[in-house]
């Protein structure tokens, strides 16, 4: 299988990448870049475990071709907080207690991230639909949805 | 100092890495040289397989194998947790669709999928058997070999069967009701796949796998591999998701022999569709014929129960017994008869998952009692009331009798959704009660090292799928050790370095798993003493010890200054042991009594739309008899999210089958699960404290509790608010759209 060299900025940092036709960005950050803060579930586009940025845009990263990314801008899971350091909105997630397993968390903080950049104070049914393309089988829904509200309550502050 | 660490919602343990991605889940591990391995499987059930022609598959640069069965040791080694039924491959046959019969050994996944798809298998496509019917029906195929099986009953289709019940022959009932229940085949949809990695390691062998029970893991590898457990190290990162869908082995024998055979490091990762064909759960239909007496209250039952399990046992029998247990629920019934059936099909194998067969029960029993009161003309509430056993009563001949007031919760349930007020036209309300036998035989042991600053490292072999194991066994260790939360580290996962732990299931944690962490504690408490007593010169009962603070005849000091001083010049820790056992009681139905019954109160408001048959779930509310809430806001958010879960098999989850015995609806696509927009409108948890159970602090297991009756609660709302009964699940709007055409006057048509 041919090869092609895509250059991208992920998390802010420039990247040279060697990726096959078939070869989708979900793949190549968690096998290429050891970025696995990004979760493969369904493949299908449907569970939104995969989520990430593209272009400041929520995309399901495991239907992106990673040959299209020349020179876009990815942001990951772990471009947006570390764990001595959270985003409010990670933050948030804590303090409502929304997190139980944890393995679609970081889809849905994403999603939710690029919710909030584009509408900082959203209203509980654009929450909710928004967030409606990331599954969560704890159903943890109630509280992630309160934790965006919070989120974005406190970015008033 | 926090004093009261427990009873505090305090943050997740593990949660700083969870929202930042940091966690390593299973699939996130890579070890140095690894190959990766994918399954072939067909597109039917049931086949002779009549030749595997891999050769094109093996040519490929990259490709190390191509495993069949004829590489596998002879005759082929099998296992499973109740009947050693599950080849590692399977030999000559499939049984049910995407059973693997070969597995390819390559250098990237992409090329491990690529020459998979290179391999030519020519089979004999066969009939399958994939529903009740079929099971039971005697000119059907066999599922298994009659040659492995047993007794009478192994030239059909019947895994195991058995009748029980108490009381004299039922006599006269004022009504008797008698109807079929269906609760369809539905998946655990972990959002987590399975993984699982093997590696040699000297003599031995580790495996990594997010599994339930690492310690049942590694006695089914050291008996298929022929090695001490000792030699046998499984790494058990935490689950992304289980719900028992990850209790039992599955490929971890078949990749551990890969690695092995190969002398390399392997790993596989289901995709969704391929976790679908690994477990699913179990399906009923029970057909219950009750009878009452003119004040509801139940003269007798006698109930027929068939569980359609798969084509191999997996936990299934289990399932089937001990849900089937309780098949007369909380309630005193004075006359039973209960026969069950567990039966073979084509169909992946049927495991637990979270009620362990409870909901499926349940949807039958609390909708025959709604019948029941629909036509006594008693209120729905008032019937359960009247039959619900009290606190201490021995509801069950011979059983444990009731250990919680299980009024308090169906009244408060009841009582959230305004039961007694007037309703609107096209909607309705539904209340319903569930209840589960919870864990009975089985060991936890714990250790817990003291450090000498104060801190704690807990040494446990639970595993936290989501529950919150981590925090809770974190607050026990922390309240008893005087020492806050982000100061304890919880090692788990891992039995080269943890003690053993039966298992993680039947919502026994807290109760066995935080017993024991909580006896390791006050075993330090009692090594401190000593201690003191022998630093200070004074005698042990000069000295106490409460969380913390070691009390002396003049002063308190705190455990990090007793430590330093006793271990001045030389070092050392304190380290306790613990441990909680449930033993087997021979002449128990279930091996023993339950520890407890986890008791959980569904009440709920909808509307429907006529035209469409469409339901909103306005109110939904359920009530949790947890004994003491360790951690009430984990609490109530596992209920919630049970209670959700549960509105996944009422409304619209259920595995489909085609005539050749294939899933229709693998993978996300076409099987939907609950998302944010199926929400009701509100939503609330409800903990019921009495400080009642046999755990710490008085605690009982929770978190399977909020699905137990949402079903039966969700169909008897839709029931007052149209008149339509439904007693298959799901409620899909066809279905009630159809039971509503079924209620209209014909001549309106």
């Amino acid at each position: 299988m041919s090869s092609h060299r895509v250059t991208l900025d992920i998390n802010g940092e420039p990247h040279s990448l060697d990726v096959t036709a078939t070869q989708t960005l979900l793949d190549a950050l968690r096998w290429q870049l050891d970025l696995t803060g990004t979760k493969k579930c369904c493949a299908e586009g449907e569970c939104g475990a995969c989520t990430v940025l593209l272009d400041g845009l929520a995309v399901n990263s495991c239907l992106v071709l990673a040959t299209e990314l020349h020179g876009a801008s990815v942001t990951t899971i772990e471009g947006i907080g570390t764990p001595s350091s959270l985003s409010r909105l990670q933050d948030a997630f804590l303090a409502e207690g929304a997190v139980q397993c944890g393995f679609c968390i970081p889809g849905m903080v994403m999603a939710a991230h690029a919710l909030l950049a584009d509408q900082p104070h959203p209203d509980a049914a654009t929450i909710r639909d928004r967030l409606s393309g990331n599954l969560c089988r704890c159903a943890g829904y109630p509280r992630i949805l309160r934790a965006v509200q919070l989120a974005s309550s406190q970015a008033d502050e | 100092m926090n004093s009261e660490i427990v009873g505090a919602s305090v943050r997740r343990v593990g949660g700083q890495e969870r929202v930042t991605g940091r966690y390593r889940f299973v699939g996130d591990l890579r070890l140095e040289g690894m190959l990766h391995v994918k399954l072939v499987g067909l597109d039917c059930a049931h086949a002779r397989v009549d030749a595997v022609q891999a050769d094109a598959a093996r040519s490929l640069p990259g490709v190390h194998a191509v495993v069949t069965e004829n590489d596998l040791p002879r005759p082929m080694p099998r296992f499973g947790p109740v009947h050693h039924d599950r080849p590692i491959l399977t030999t000559g046959y499939t049984t049910y669709h995407g059973e693997p019969v070969a597995a390819v050994v390559a250098e990237t996944e992409e090329l491990a999928a690529h020459a998979a798809q290179l391999v030519r298998v020519d089979y004999t496509e066969l009939p399958s058997v994939t529903t009740v019917a079929a099971a039971l029906d005697p000119t059907s195929p066999l599922v298994q070999d009659p040659d492995r099986r047993s007794g009478a009953l192994a030239f059909t289709n019947v895994l195991s069967e058995s009748r029980f019940g108490w009381g004299d022959e039922p006599g006269a009932a004022e009504l008797v009701v008698d109807e079929a229940y269906v609760f369809p085949m539905v998946t655990h949809f972990a959002i987590e796949p399975h993984t699982f990695l093997a590696a040699p390691d000297h003599d031995g062998v580790q495996v990594w796998s997010a599994v339930q029970h690492p310690f049942a893991l590694q006695q089914v590898l050291a008996e298929l591999l022929g090695l001490p457990l000792a030699k046998v190290r499984v790494h058990a990162p935490d689950p992304g998701g289980a719900f028992g869908g990850k209790q039992h082995a599955k490929f971890e024998p078949l990749l551990a022999l890969i690695a092995q055979r190969l002398s390399r490091p392997v790993r596989l990762e289901l995709s969704l569709e391929e976790t679908f064909q690994a477990v699913r759960r179990t399906m009923f239909e029970i057909r219950l014929r009750s009878g009452f007496f003119r004040d509801g209250r139940f003269a007798f039952q006698d109930a027929e129960c068939n569980a359609l399990l798969g084509a191999y046992a997996d936990i299934g029998p289990r399932v089937v017994s001990k849900s089937t247990y309780l098949m007369c629920g909380p309630y005193r019934v004075p006359s039973a008869r209960i026969h069950v059936r567990a039966l073979l099909s084509h169909t992946p194998p049927a495991t637990a998952f979270r009620g362990f067969g409870t909901p499926q029960v349940v949807w039958a029993l609390e909708s025959q009692l709604d019948e029941a009161a629909r036509r006594l003309g008693i209120d729905r509430l008032e019937i359960r009331l009247r039959n619900l056993a009290g606190p201490g009563e021995e509801f069950m001949r011979g059983g444990k009798p009731a250990d919680g007031d299980w009024g308090i919760s169906l009244r408060r349930a009841a009582e959230e959704v305004r039961w007694s007020e007037p309703l609107p036209s096209g909607r309705g309300r539904g209340v319903a009660v569930g209840i589960k036998a919870s864990a009975t035989t089985g060991a936890s042991y714990a250790i817990v090292r003291l450090h000498v600053d104060g801190s704690a490292t807990v040494l446990s072999g639970t595993s936290d799928m989501g529950q919150g194991a981590r925090t809770v066994l974190a607050q026990i260790a922390g309240q008893e050790l005087g020492v806050d939360v982000l100061r304890v580290r919880v090692v788990m996962g891992d039995t080269a370095l943890v003690p053993f732990d039966l298992q993680t299931s039947a919502s026994r944690s807290t109760v066995f798993m935080g017993s024991a962490v909580r006896a390791a504690c006050q075993d330090i408490h009692r090594q401190l003493v000593e201690m003191a007593a022998a630093t200070f010169q004074l005698s042990a009962d000069q000295v106490s010890v409460t969380g913390g603070l070691v009390q002396l005849p003049s002063r308190k000091l705190s455990f990090a200054e007793l430590l330093a001083e006793a271990f001045a010049g030389v070092g050392g820790e304190v380290i306790g042991i613990g441990s909680r056992r449930g033993e087997h009681v021979g002449t128990h139905p279930l091996g023993g009594p339950p520890a407890f019954y986890e008791f959980s109160a569904t009440a709920c408001e909808v509307a429907v739309d006529d035209e469409t048959g469409e339901l909103t779930i306005l109110k939904h509310i359920s009530v949790a008899d947890v004994g003491r809430a360790i951690n009430p806001a984990q609490v109530e958010s596992q209920d919630e999210g049970a209670a959700i879960m549960g509105l996944g098999h009422t409304l619209m989850e259920h595995l489909l089958f085609d005539k050749r015995g294939a899933v229709r609806n693998l993978g996300a696509l076409d099987y939907r699960i609950p998302t944010t927009k199926d929400l009701p409108l509100a939503l609330q948890s409800l903990l019921t404290e009495n400080g009642d159970g046999p755990g710490p602090y008085g605690a009982k297991g929770a978190g399977e509790g909020g699905l137990f009756a949402v079903a039966p609660a969700v169909a008897s709302a839709v029931a007052e608010a149209t008149g339509a009964v439904v007693r298959d699940l799901p409620l899909t709007p066809e279905r009630i759209w159809r039971a509503l055409q079924d209620t209209k006057d014909p001549s309106d048509a």
